[in-house]
């Protein structure tokens, strides 16, 4: 069980509360994530990346155990601590005023 | 008795106020999407109950929004909550993708950039929704990155129709202070293979075969910001605005100048007049009188706010040239706002009612087409877009 955290105008988007928790079958990847929780709440999909070109948006940070792994490949694995649901996955807009 | 609900896109949110057909006490709802900014929404001719919305962000992108009641419940057409893993998910109503196909697109080519290099062009947000007149599952949207895509399925999926993008004057086109928007789409009651469109700072464009070409339509705009002020393409238009029982004739307010044209924009002559500026951003027509024109002149292109402190529209009756000052109910001191381009709309009642909206949060309506003005409310976000819905 994956957890993914989502900031505030992602979670009204998806209408979910708090936390959400994915299943997810093979690697646990920023790709793999991504595909899950756009798949289970599609309002979610080019808010984080590109419809086509599936790259993150710009002022979109994902963090996880206090790393930021934004600029990590997104097929590199997550860190074990993700993949067990030890710690979420952040999902961060980045600070940039507004 | 006919009633009203003003439709009003802010910077952090979107407002729906309503009333009366005497238009003196209003009702406030919202903010709906509170936080992001709504660039337009606007309600069908053809089922008032079906509103769009364009909501977007520096940071998440566009979103686009669809209510079937008026706009007290909203959806995400396809965006529903899926309710297992599996299965195929629904179509995205906010991938807008430009149309590269070999068979019914364009290549993806570049535009000119703020510093005249060539840019690539990049989807950036929907900055102008124009729901059908008959049909209220198609809608019209003028993007940024200009181009404008069609909806047929009530938003669900959006396809460009790339003959405008594709009309070879791109690397021409240039971004205005506020992007490379198209922003104006003007339907034909009667033709609906006629549509048309006006982008920072391309020009105005014109398509009678429902989108398939599209000709510029900018002979007799003159334009001192570009090489050459007579050219075919570069013009910042700000808004175009036309009558409907006079479709061929189009009133334009442009970065400077307010122009009007009889032919369809085949030909445009200048209708500033006595207008004490003739920069501004928002015009319109007046919902009886084919001759009778609205406009908030601005500063200039580097104060936009109004003349000496004084919020002032400008009525004239003659479609142009001979214009009076609307002042009764507006601020005639230390007024520093500005009127953006979308956030003035008139109803259709028999007295008409004129509504703007300000970069301070205020909006205005005035029920007795410009004679005495009224706040409706006076401290929203900042207002992008104002429209009205007149009901039954």
């Amino acid at each position: 069980m994956i957890r993914v955290v989502l900031p505030f105008h992602l979670r009204t988007l998806a209408q979910v509360g708090g936390e959400v928790q994915l299943e997810i079958e093979g690697p646990v990847t920023q790709r793999s994530v991504l595909d899950a929780l756009e798949a289970r709440y599609p309002a979610l999909r080019g808010t984080m990346r590109d419809h086509v070109t599936l790259k993150r948006r710009p002022f979109v940070r994902f963090f996880a155990c206090e790393q930021d792994l934004s600029l990590d490949s997104p097929d590199a694995p997550l860190p074990e601590a993700v993949a067990t649901g030890a710690e979420p996955f952040l999902v961060v807009g980045a600070i940039a005023g507004g | 008795m006919s009633s009203v609900r003003v439709l009003v896109g802010t910077r952090k949110g979107a407002f729906i106020l309503t009333s009366d057909g005497k238009r003196e006490r209003w009702n406030i709802s919202g903010p709906f999407f509170a936080g992001w900014e709504m660039y337009h929404l606007k309600g069908s001719p053809a089922d008032p109950n079906r509103i769009y919305a364009s909501q977007t962000s520096g940071w998440f992108g566009q979103i686009i929004q669809r209510s079937s009641d008026g706009g007290k419940t909203w959806e995400i057409p396809g965006g529903e909550k899926l309710p297992a893993p599996g299965g195929m998910p629904p179509p995205a109503a906010n991938k807008f993708v430009y149309d590269t196909s070999p068979e019914t697109g364009k290549p993806l080519t570049t535009h000119q950039f703020f510093d005249g290099t060539q840019h690539p062009w990049e989807f950036k947000r929907v900055w102008h929704l124009e729901p059908s007149l008959t049909d209220p599952d198609t809608v019209y949207a003028g993007v940024e990155d200009a181009a404008i895509f069609r909806t047929t399925d009530g938003a669900k999926t959006w396809h460009e129709l790339a003959g405008l993008r594709g009309h070879g004057t791109g690397p021409k086109w240039q971004p205005g202070a506020g992007g490379l928007g198209l922003h104006t789409i003007l339907l034909k009651p009667s033709d609906p293979g006629r549509i048309y469109i006006a982008i920072s700072a391309a020009g105005a464009f014109r398509t009678d075969d429902g989108g398939k070409t599209w000709k510029p339509i900018n002979q007799g705009l003159r334009s001192q910001y570009i090489p050459d002020p007579k050219a075919e393409i570069g013009h910042c238009i700000h808004h175009m605005a036309l009558h409907p029982s006079r479709p061929n004739t189009l009133f334009m307010q442009k970065h400077w100048d307010v122009m009007r044209s009889d032919n369809a924009g085949d030909l445009w002559h200048e209708v500033s007049g006595n207008l004490p500026t003739d920069f501004g951003f928002a015009i319109d027509v007046h919902a009886h009188e084919p001759e009778t024109i609205y406009v908030v002149p601005i500063k200039s292109d580097s104060e936009h706010f109004p003349l000496e402190g004084k919020l002032r529209v400008y009525r004239s009756r003659t479609g142009g040239n001979e214009w009076e000052a609307l002042t009764k109910g507006l601020p005639q001191r230390d007024c520093y706002v500005n009127v953006l381009r979308d956030a003035m709309a008139v109803d259709q009642l028999d007295s008409c009612g004129v509504y703007f909206g300000t970069t301070g949060g205020q909006v205005y309506v005035s029920p007795d087409a410009g004679d005495n003005w009224a706040p409706i409310v006076h401290d929203l976000p900042a207002v992008l877009s104002v429209e009205v819905q007149t009901l039954a």
